[in-house]
């Protein structure tokens, strides 16, 4: 290696590359890359844009469907909701940014996804979001969480963009690695779906939205594709600003442009700025692109070339116009306040060329870019011995009364209003099932005929029950996902994930990774769902380990009558309570196990697929035929806490008696995926009996809640239970 | 009855706004560089953060372009309804007594409250019952409505506060739990609560559509 090679090597490792990879780009380009062409294949081939280490493994999901219109590689996947509309969605991870600044970090988070659904011509209709942090007994913590909340709400709120729903676990593991995913909904006719594949050479490129500068400069490599570590608060300028009201106007502006049909194609920028933007237009429309860095609007002067091309400056659009367009394109843009520059165009050349006024300072064929990035073979190896520590006793008795209202006031269970309130979860007048009143949100559609359709829509994941057992866990996952939509009488369409992982290199995280792909492929596949996109997100561990392996599925399902949506309350005084569907709980891995300081079993049960998703299919119809007061699914805490739950959101007491007699802390607070507390009248629940396995165990009746399994006995006034259900608000106090 | 709804960059809750209108009228979009109110019976400014609400809530859209006209408008005795942030912003071009300030707990939030009707002798309330109780949402973080005693004093007397938070409802620590004002002349309204987002049982209420049918069953040049 020459000294000049020698040079570049040490460079692209400081970006981020392996020597090897370096090397390997000096073959493929027949030199030395220079400054700006080395800093656009270091964000190119880095894990964040180029799946190296998870592509075959994504290549294994289940990604057809009969109501699929838009799948995975373009900006968001989308599936047909009829009528000539279709619903465009998205989960993606900003952990790394949070972590480090954690306002920034999740308020671009949402402005990012916000883009990745409009970028496909669709109107963002419903935020979703799914947090993780470390105990909150932890100042840190503490601190993440409120500020990534504030972050969340200051960017959505700000947008007119309600957000409809989320979830949030706090667990010892995510304690220096925070995970802040985002989820966006948006609704198209389907018509208008615009992709992302430039094309046409001699058509304009036209940059619109804020200008650029050096915010966020190497945010996919340095940040997001490495752990977290000493010293990453030297990292915050790589963590973007966001700026809401530009990203306002850039939305009304882009979907202006796309219903006036002025777009031949558009494209967010996102991580690796305009770097990937322009290639990945240019690769996916099998065309070339020059770009001239001097006329791309700067916020500071004096940017360099590569800077100009990886800055992660937020509210950017990138489109391809035909040149006859362009003073259209540009009164549009004029209107809703946004700048807008020509600075390049498509060509025929297979080549992304980079100049600076008449200087080419940069020549890459997009194939290099996009398509050779070496992909790594995993080394799946499971662990020996446990990975995660237990966690902390915070129970000393046995007693149900105080296990429930420990569970209850368990941060991972207390009632989530003190954090939904603090978004708008109504704006667009489409929210039918605001957080809280059911198991997954509920959105109108435009009404056809007598009847208003609608969409359901649901974001989960279980670190724990993942790090138990990682291809079961995952499969509960979708399952607990698939409950939620069941609940409320949706059928799902289609499943997004963001992946959230520890290092891939490492054998251990490798073996979770694989083994979790596994189970969501097997899990789709058995339920009929295809996946339309997603995100990975690895190397999520800092000193201490890695993070709970985090599988976080979102699923959107539809509905044929908002009017018969599903609620999780008891309704009706005299109502009979069932338990419904294929249910075997067990305490191992359970919520109560946590609190009780016991480590993670090593495995769990196997569930009946076929049979978990027949009893979903029956509680959809059930609830679509209005015979039930309300359904809603068991998970965290078991079947006593799904109990409480379904009392303190209808605000109607129960006296139930269970059967099992043998083990009644196993019954009152085991976990399992399958099962359902359901209320309605007897004649109903009776009828969903001949489908499912069903029993009848109370009624809806008083104010408060009574259970009785054998010598066990649960006795507690709703109050009691609403002021244990309210701890989450002491952390936002 | 024309309802004209003002856009201003940032605006979130103009689309809303217009829906609920059309429910008993016609309704319009204004854009906020006009100077043309496209003669509208009535003026709505909504909610929503207008040009991001960078300086304070309200203090830069109550010079855009077409605040001009709506302030010309209210003078001649031209009914405005304004919401949440057009309640900040007619608090801000002087349409309307008082402030809003920060919520006392520092938060955004969204909640359904229960508001109690105070005087239900104005034009925008004539359609609903003295002493009727209203549940409508709010979403705010600038909303505590403050006013120094003796003007609070002379909009108590004067019957200006229109809706008040029920006992124990109050979101945000609004002085005497005022959640919407009136202007002395009667044809500004100021309110934080979003009627326009109860205006269907299926999303939760209808009862903020008693506000807009009222404006809308008031004769046009009927007075206030």
């Amino acid at each position: 290696m020459t000294a000049a090679a020698a040079g570049g090597a040490q460079r692209a490792v400081a970006l981020g590359l392996t020597v090897d990879e370096y090397e390997l780009i000096v073959a493929r380009i027949g030199r030395e890359p220079t400054e700006v062409e080395l800093a656009m294949f270091s964000l190119l081939w880095s894990e964040h844009c180029s799946y190296k280490h998870s592509k075959p493994l994504l290549a294994t999901l289940p990604t057809e469907g009969p109501r699929l219109v838009l799948g995975p590689g373009e900006n968001a996947g989308a599936v047909d909701v009829g009528g000539g509309l279709a619903v465009a969605f998205k989960v993606e991870s900003h952990n790394h940014p949070s972590a480090v600044e954690p306002f920034q970090g999740a308020a671009t988070g949402v402005g990012g996804i916000l883009r990745d659904i409009f970028a496909v011509g669709a109107r963002p209709i419903a935020i979703l979001d799914s947090l993780r942090f470390g105990e909150p007994t932890s100042e840190r913590s503490r601190y993440l969480l409120d500020r990534a909340v504030a972050g969340i709400g200051h960017y959505g709120n700000s947008i007119g963009v309600p957000t409809v729903g989320g979830e949030l676990y706090f667990e010892g593991p995510y304690e220096q690695n925070c995970l802040i995913n985002a989820m966006c909904v948006g609704l198209i006719a389907t018509e208008r779906l615009i992709r992302s594949a430039a094309s046409g050479p001699g058509n304009l490129l036209v940059l619109f939205g804020a200008s650029t500068g050096r915010d966020g400069i190497g945010g996919a490599s340095v940040l997001a594709s490495a752990e977290l570590g000493e010293g990453d608060e030297a990292k915050r300028p790589s963590v973007q600003i966001g700026d809401p009201f530009a990203e306002k106007k850039l939305m009304e502006c882009s979907l202006d442009l796309l219903e006036r049909g002025l777009l031949v194609a558009l494209q967010d920028l996102g991580a690796a700025g305009l770097t990937s933007a322009a290639c990945e237009m240019a690769s996916k429309g099998e065309v070339g692109i020059d770009i001239d860095v001097a006329c791309v609007p700067l916020r500071e002067a004096g940017m360099e070339p590569f800077e100009i091309m990886v800055s992660e400056s937020q509210e950017r659009m990138l489109c391809v116009i035909e040149p006859d367009a362009l003073d259209a394109v540009l009164a549009v843009c004029e209107h809703w306040e946004t700048a807008a520059a020509t600075i390049g165009e498509v060509t025929d050349s297979g080549l992304v060329r980079i100049f600076d006024g008449g200087q080419l300072v940069g020549e890459m064929p997009v194939a290099a870019l996009v398509d050779e990035c070496p992909v790594y073979e995993l080394d799946p190896q499971p662990p020996e011995r446990p990975l995660y520590a237990p966690p902390p006793r915070t129970i000393a008795s046995e007693d149900p009364e105080q296990a429930l209202l420990a569970l209850l006031g368990s941060p991972n269970i207390a009632d989530r209003r003190p954090l939904f309130e603090q978004y708008d979860a109504i704006v667009q007048s489409r929210t039918i099932r605001r957080p809280g009143a059911a198991d997954a949100a509920v959105l109108a559609l435009p009404p056809r005929g007598e009847l208003t359709p609608g969409i359901a829509i649901a974001i989960d994941g279980n670190g724990r029950r993942v790090a138990a057992d990682p291809y079961r866990g995952t499969i509960e996952v979708v399952l607990e996902c698939a409950a939620n939509l069941a609940c409320v009488g949706a059928e799902p369409l289609g499943l997004t994930n963001c992946l959230n992982f520890g290092n891939p290199e490492k054998p251990h995280v490798a073996w979770q990774l694989c083994e979790s792909v596994r189970g969501l492929g097997d899990a789709c596949r058995a339920l009929g769902i295809p996946v339309v996109g997603g995100n990975v997100s690895l190397y999520n561990e800092g000193a201490e380990g890695p993070i709970y392996p985090t599988p976080v599925v979102g699923l959107v399902g539809e509905l044929p009558d908002v009017a018969r949506a599903g609620r999780l309350g008891f309704r009706a005084e005299g109502d009979r309570i069932a338990l419904a569907g294929v249910f075997a709980p067990e305490i191992r891995g359970s919520e109560l196990a946590r609190l009780g300081g016991t480590e993670l079993p090593r495995g769990l049960p196997e569930t009946d697929v076929a049979r978990v998703a027949a009893s979903q299919r029956a509680i959809r119809d059930a609830v679509r035929s209005g015979a039930l007061s309300s359904a809603h699914d068991i998970a965290e805490g078991g079947l006593a806490t799904a109990l409480a739950e379904c009392c303190l959101a209808g605000g109607l007491g129960a006296e139930v008696v269970l059967a099992d007699t043998v083990k009644p802390l196993r019954a009152l607070f085991g976990e399992a995926p399958g099962g359902f507390v359901v209320s309605g009248t007897d004649a109903a629940l009776r009828e969903l009996g001949e489908r499912i396995q069903l029993a009848i165990i109370g009624s809806v009746s008083g104010s408060r809640l009574t259970i009785v399994a054998g010598e066990a006995r649960i006795e507690l006034s709703l109050e009691l239970l609403r002021e244990a259900h309210g701890a989450l608000a002491a952390l936002f106090a | 009855m024309k309802f004209g709804v003002i856009s201003f960059p940032g605006s979130c809750d103009d689309v809303d706004a217009r829906l609920a209108c059309a429910r008993v009228g016609e309704a319009v979009a204004l854009w906020h560089a006009d100077h043309d109110l496209a003669g509208v019976d009535v003026v709505v400014i909504p909610g929503g953060f207008s040009y991001g609400d960078y300086l304070r809530a309200g203090a830069i859209a109550r010079f855009a372009p077409i605040m001009t006209e709506v302030i010309e408008f209210a003078r001649e005795g031209g009914r405005v309804m304004a919401i949440c942030n057009g309640f900040q912003v007619c608090c801000e071009a002087g349409l309307l007594p008082g402030a809003l300030l920060t919520n006392v707990g520092r938060r955004f939030v969204c909640r359904q409250v229960t508001l109690d009707l105070v005087n239900a002798d104005t034009a925008f309330t004539r359609g609903l019952e003295p002493g009727e109780r209203l549940s409508i949402p709010v979403k705010h973080t600038t909303g505590r409505y403050y006013a120094p005693p003796e003007l609070l004093d002379r909009l108590e007397a004067a019957g200006q506060v229109v809706l008040r938070y029920a006992p124990g409802e109050n979101p945000n620590g609004s002085l005497d739990d005022i959640a919407g004002v009136i202007n002395e002349a009667g044809n500004v309204f100021g309110l934080m609560p979003h009627p326009e987002h109860a205006v269907d049982p299926l999303t939760g209420s209808s009862d903020g559509l008693g506000l807009f049918a009222s404006l809308a069953a008031s004769a046009v040049g009927a007075g206030v």
